[in-house]
């Protein structure tokens, strides 16, 4: 049980944290046929849509109500209105995630009643959906924000057992996944697949591996989402035999989807190494009532050679982590389990996760705060996003970039890290910078008597220069 | 190499295994023989010589998978790492070119590196045409200006050790003794401090490991004219027939190069090891005691004595942790008591020991280390290791790298203390690197996770 330590420092320095709207933006972008709409002013947008595009590399709908000095005084409610209209006409989407901003939160805006306002002056778009929720980026970050999405899209979307008249385990091969937010497309797509190995049929809300796993379309362009979790497979999520949760984060969507459908549901951390991999995988067989497939077996196995492989490198290496809660858990359990020492923990804002941790504390904090903590802990490993390069270097440490956003390298969005493959490969990763950084080498020692020329012409660096140079 | 001198070099005097029918030194036994060849022996031996070329004479396979797999360092020329060959093609064997290409490789790689000298390896394919290296290396010496020394250690010569002492037989034919030491240098002298000059011999500087025991000898006063090979370099290998003492260090590999030393300079050696606290201190001891300088020894005893205090303390949170750990010690000759001790200053019980490359005089240490009733393990082999492991709980086992999957396989916790390794355990701070990297294996949570199996395996009560 970790206590959370709060920030006591009034600048933030190198921020680790992301708006909830970005979060939200994240999880509405796995919707089909979707825009998200921020209600702020038209930079919330700019900024948060800039930074997708240079995490995702491709084009992302994202809009905004584009509130000005006026609206901002007045009243923005009809901006709302307004916006929506000219999204629906224009961009043609079947769903949009309308979201607040801190400004429009600060004005008191309510998202709600404008909404009501939209559906009365425009009955025409009766068929079209349009998703509100409550992100003001001066609370939580991008998981609260996410999470916040996801509880909107269950509300909203997903019928009610007496709306509907539907029942569970009608589809009795079909099950209902809440993703954490700490699943990057590649991981919802390797989830997806280890659900459909034991003959189910996921459904995944939201499903960002089919919309945001970059791939090429024959259209060129297409100004709402591509793929995604369509809204009729939403509707249905009454019929399934189960929901499963991963990630703590998502505990609220989860408890409203169990009480509109009464689907019964299963609650997982993470899907980050053996034995959180072994409690999902055992759940998928006995829902299924199916065998553990051989393939499964199999990378069980390598997972635990890759174990073995690992710890000696890995082992009693003193990490900096940096990221949201449900990711933070992920990583300190696969890093405890391969005997790592997780020396600094920090969260950009809190989140259920941080209590599972098994610290004495956690600090809600910056990269400011990372990079001096790791300093004082010795680390010699940071793990956390492309904003951490700076830091790591600084230190003279390797960096393991995940999270969000991974602006300096290609495909980080497609890096897979849950399930045995996943977890294999990290482990891989964190052993190999390990091993080409090096950090255990003995310093080299001259002997004062040594008859070696290099010690005595003058260049005292010379021969230490070429020893290094060379390994 | 003429079937005499093999006989000669398998014929060691000093070596313990002469006298016992059984031999490290014996005809390998087609079918079940583990274990490097004599090119892989003189190569090793000689390869962390770190400003010298070393060229391959022969086809890819001996340089192509053996280059640059040495865990030795250098304080300063990096050219030993650089992989040379003549890479002996099917024209070369059929037209009888080797010997034409070796020549050019050599001035090649005088004219790219400027080494301090050319080591020429001999290999099987050479050896069996029949090129003479000797007379190459001779010529090349001649016209090129720059030492190139043959070390004729063919594969099917016999053994890696054989290879080892044929490298050892090289140096002293063709190295040691062409130049006389360096003056101390003035800025190194010191008041009432008189220099001695020592050589360790078999010492690798595995990672680095020297580095912990160098500071010690030259606080002292001990010069190290040369360490034979680890982050040695030509000129000091030049100089090792001027040395007061030599310590062959942790091996039997090199054992002629001591005696001959011994013999054509009448310098005095002792056997000895860097690892473990005893050990360490024991060594430094045994240079004192030979050299027979009082003022020497009241120092030595005044450095034990601090450093023994220093590390003590240093190891007591390990101690705690790896008390009554039991482990299987699995690797040749010196080691097999060299390590003991060291295991034993930890805290740990160690429950057998291998034997297969020991002498009758490395087993009476370990009776006197471990308890008449000890196990020895005279053969290796998986199944024997991991049995041994089951039947005495051993807690991991400690041995070459070669093992180490064996042992993983099993879900054994292992410790690698060949010369593969990456970390250095030697002098008194080395053990804490050891007691670390013990704790890591032993303590790691995956022994049990690897060891679990799959929940859906076990019979269900109630999910």
């Amino acid at each position: 049980m970790a206590k959370v330590i709060r920030r006591n420092k009034p600048l933030a320095v190198n921020p680790l944290k992301n708006s909830q709207p970005v979060g939200a933006t994240l999880a509405f972008l796995g919707l089909a046929r979707a825009m998200p709409l921020m209600h702020g002013s038209q930079g919330c947008t700019a900024f948060a849509k800039t930074q997708f595009v240079r995490h995702f590399r491709e084009p992302i709908p994202l809009q905004t109500t584009a509130m000005d000095q006026v609206s901002a005084v007045m009243g923005a409610d009809a901006s709302i209105v307004e916006a929506l209209d000219t999204i629906f006409s224009k961009n043609k989407p079947q769903v949009i995630g309308l979201m607040t901003t801190g400004l429009s939160e600060c004005q008191g805006t309510d998202v709600q009643m404008a909404v009501r306002e939209f559906r009365q002056q425009h009955p025409q778009y009766a068929d079209r959906y349009v998703v509100p929720v409550n992100t003001p980026d001066f609370s939580g970050s991008l998981e609260s924000g996410f999470a916040a999405a996801v509880l909107a899209m269950v509300e909203t979307l997903v019928p009610t057992a007496e709306e509907a008249g539907s029942r569970p385990n009608t589809r009795r091969r079909q099950v209902n996944v809440l993703p954490s937010p700490s699943m990057s497309p590649g991981d919802v797509e390797v989830l997806k697949e280890l659900i459909e190995a034991f003959e189910l049929r996921p459904v995944i809300l939201p499903d960002t591996s089919d919309s945001l796993d970059g791939h090429l379309v024959d259209q060129d362009f297409v100004p709402h989402t591509v793929g995604g979790t369509p809204i009729s497979d939403i509707q249905l999520m009454g019929d399934s035999c189960a929901t499963l949760v991963i990630g703590a984060a998502l505990q609220p969507a989860a408890e409203a989807l169990k009480q509109r459908t009464g689907v019964p549901d299963y609650h997982f951390d993470h899907l980050y190494g053996l034995e959180a991999m072994d409690a999902f995988v055992h759940r998928l067989s006995l829902l299924a009532e199916r065998p553990v497939p051989p393939a499964l077996e199999r990378q069980r196995a390598q997972l635990q050679d890759a174990m073995v492989d690992c710890h000696f490198m890995i082992g009693q290496a003193r990490v900096a982590l940096a990221a949201e809660p449900d990711h933070l858990l992920a990583f300190t359990e696969l890093l405890h389990s391969i005997g790592a020492e997780v020396v600094t923990a920090v969260a950009p804002a809190s989140g259920p996760a941080l209590a599972k941790l098994p610290f004495a504390e956690v600090k809600l904090g910056d990269l400011e705060d990372l990079e001096q903590w790791a300093q004082a802990e010795r680390a010699e490993l940071m793990i956390g996003n492309s904003h951490c390069a700076q830091g790591a270097e600084r230190l003279g440490i390797p960096l393991l970039r995940v999270g969000f956003p991974l602006y300096d390298i290609v495909g980080g969005y497609q890096r897979v890290t849950i399930g045995y493959r996943g977890s294999r490969a990290l482990l891989f990763e964190l052993a190999n910078l390990r091993l080409t950084h090096n950090t255990h080498e003995i310093e080299p020692y001259r002997s004062i008597y040594g008859q070696k020329l290099e010690y005595r012409n003058g260049d005292p660096d010379h021969g230490l220069r070429a020893a290094t140079a060379c390994g | 190499m003429q079937r005499k001198d093999i006989a000669e070099l398998l014929n060691e005097p000093a070596c313990a295994h002469n006298n016992k029918s059984k031999s490290g030194c014996a005809r390998p036994k087609p079918g079940a023989t583990a274990g490097g060849c004599a090119f892989d022996g003189a190569q090793i031996a000689l390869l962390p010589i770190a400003d010298v070329a070393h060229i391959v004479h022969g086809p890819i396979a001996c340089a192509g998978s053996s280059w640059d797999n040495r865990g030795t360092r250098s304080t300063g020329p990096a050219l030993w790492r650089i992989g040379m060959t003549t890479d002996l093609t099917e024209q070369d064997v059929v037209m009888g070119r080797g010997e034409k290409r070796l020549f050019h490789s050599i001035k090649q790689a005088i004219d790219n590196y400027s080494p301090a000298a050319v080591f020429v390896y001999n290999t099987c394919v050479p050896a069996l045409t029949g090129d003479d290296i000797e007379a190459v290396c001779k010529s090349a010496t001649e016209k090129w200006g720059v030492h190139v020394v043959p070390v004729d250690g063919a594969g099917f010569y016999g053994t890696k050790n054989l290879g080892n002492r044929i490298a050892g037989e090289s140096m002293v034919k063709h190295v040691i003794g062409t130049r006389e030491p360096d003056p101390v240098p003035p800025e190194a002298a010191r008041e009432g401090v008189t220099v001695h000059d020592i050589n360790l011999i078999g010492e690798y500087n595995i990672a680095g490991e020297l580095w912990h025991v160098l500071p010690l000898l030259d606080e002292l006063g001990i010069r190290v004219l040369c360490t034979l090979s680890g982050d040695a370099r030509y000129r000091e290998v030049q100089t090792m027939h001027r040395s007061e003492v030599n310590m062959m260090v942790c091996s039997k590999a090199m054992v002629n190069v001591a005696r001959k030393l011994e013999e054509r300079w009448g310098t005095p050696w002792f056997e000895g090891s860097f690892y473990g606290v005893r050990d360490v201190s024991k060594a430094l001891r045994d240079f004192a005691r030979i050299i027979d300088d009082p003022d020497l020894t009241q120092r030595t005893e005044a450095l034990i004595a601090r450093e023994e205090a220093r590390v003590d303390q240093m190891l007591q949170p390990w101690r705690e942790r790896l008390n009554g750990k039991r482990a299987l010690l699995f690797t040749g000759g010196v080691k097999s008591w060299s390590v003991v001790s060291a295991l034993q200053d930890l805290g740990l019980t160690v429950v057998a020991t291998g034997t297969s490359k020991s002498t009758e005089e490395d087993k009476a240490r370990i009776r006197e280390l471990m308890g008449e009733d000890t196990k020895m393990l005279s053969e290796g082999g998986p199944r024997a290791l991991l049995d041994t492991i089951r039947d005495y709980q051993a807690d991991l086992l400690i041995a070459g790298g070669r093992n180490m999957y064996t042992a993983l396989k099993a879900r054994i916790p292992f410790l690698d203390i060949n010369q593969e390794r990456e970390f250095g355990y030697a002098g008194y701070e080395g053990m804490v690197e050891l007691a670390r990297q013990l704790a890591l294996t032993i303590e790691n949570p995956i022994w049990p996770a690897v060891r679990k199996p799959a929940p859906w395996t076990q019979p269900q009560e109630g999910v």
